[in-house]
């Protein structure tokens, strides 16, 4: 557990020194995950304490957004000006964008099988 | 007797201990709910928990500066948490390999998608200029978002906010929706949800199934960069200035 806490950081830390050092537009921990993967891919394997710890963190992903979540305390004044616009274009094009993703990706799947393009 | 109350109230509201337990069971409290609804999408643990805590600042007069002394240990995790995706992504490696086209190419339309439809709506909606260039990188993570929103001259403060919502609004509504479209491929679900509505979503992602979650981070990873990308070419194309 802790062993697995230890590759998670070493990661994010060695992801954030390779933004800082090329000024790449990604978070650290992103560069990190990406690192992490091409180890685990280079390995070959996956170390138990690791997956398990991984699966842990991630199964209370959703808790650890909280605290910047509740940082809308801070801009209620900056969202009620325009409340309205801000409203309607976060939930249409929220929904509009997961519906015309799943749909290109369904669509380009489909069209590689050669099946037709029904329900 | 009043006395004593305040004394430790004064303690507490100082202390990190206070915030820090009252975040995991407010989380607590919201997961049960949503399980005791029978997964309701509008009991999302997360929507309930941030609106809970906000209601709580708001009546006590905590300033969120005090708040985040105590949580900042819970937000601290959402690095190594980004981090451990690899491990998804490495299970499911080889389904990511296959679908490598249908991805690049979901990724590509979703990501166009998400910036101009944002800044269309807002726009008819009569949105200032500053509004739509914050709300403009809204589907990614919010360092990302928040660095291009101050390149292009939007609000990083307010795309914080707009990003946190559009997370939430995806975790709540999307499974419901990609149902309505009939899409059964959780790989298909995970990508729509995590180019969409980034780790939020990618954490509603992960209860559909860890498929789901893997192609979900991949979308956050992935989306991050092209909006990155595409985001000051689409601004300077329409001549959005603050």
């Amino acid at each position: 557990m802790i062993g697995a806490l230890a590759v998670l950081l070493a990661f994010q830390l060695v992801g954030e020194i390779a933004i800082r050092w090329s000024g790449v537009p990604v978070p650290g921990p992103v560069i990190g995950m990406l690192l992490l993967f091409l180890a685990l891919h280079w390995r070959k394997s996956l170390p138990a304490p690791l997956r398990t710890t991984a699966e842990t963190l991630l199964s209370h992903l959703s808790l650890l957004f909280i605290p910047a979540g509740v940082g809308i305390v801070r801009y209620g004044a900056l969202l009620a000006e325009e409340w309205l616009a801000v409203t309607v274009a976060l939930v249409l094009s929220t929904l509009i964008t997961v519906a015309v993703t799943a749909l290109v990706m369904q669509t380009v799947i489909r069209w590689r099988r050669g099946a037709p393009h029904d329900g | 007797m009043d006395r004593i109350f305040i004394d430790i109230w004064v303690y507490l509201a100082a202390s990190p201990l206070l915030w820090l337990t009252l975040t995991l069971a407010v989380y607590l409290a919201g997961q049960w709910l949503f399980r005791r609804s029978g997964g309701r999408a509008i009991f999302n643990p997360v929507a309930l928990a941030i609106a809970l805590l906000v209601l709580l600042l708001l009546l006590t007069g905590t300033p969120y500066s005090t708040y985040f002394t105590g949580a900042q240990f819970i937000h601290f995790l959402l690095g190594p948490a980004t981090v451990a995706l690899a491990v998804p992504l490495y299970l499911h490696w080889e389904r990511v390999r296959q679908l490598a086209l249908p991805i690049l190419a979901g990724l590509l339309v979703g990501s166009l998608t998400a910036i101009l439809s944002a800044i269309g709506i807002a726009e008819l909606l009569g949105g200032s200029p500053r509004t739509l260039l914050s709300l403009a990188p809204k589907s990614v993570t919010t360092p990302v978002a928040m660095g291009i929103a101050e390149k292009i001259g939007g609000l990083p403060s307010l795309t914080a906010v707009l990003v946190i919502l559009t997370g939430v609004i995806g975790a709540v509504a999307a499974p419901a929706l990609l149902d309505w479209l009939r899409i059964r491929d959780n790989a298909v679900k995970g990508l729509a949800i995590g180019v969409a509505a980034h780790g939020i979503g990618t954490a509603r992602a992960l209860q559909i199934s860890s498929l789901a979650g893997a192609f979900a981070g991949l979308a956050i990873g992935l989306n991050a960069l092209l909006t990155a990308l595409l985001v000051p070419l689409i601004v300077r194309l329409l001549h959005l200035t603050p």
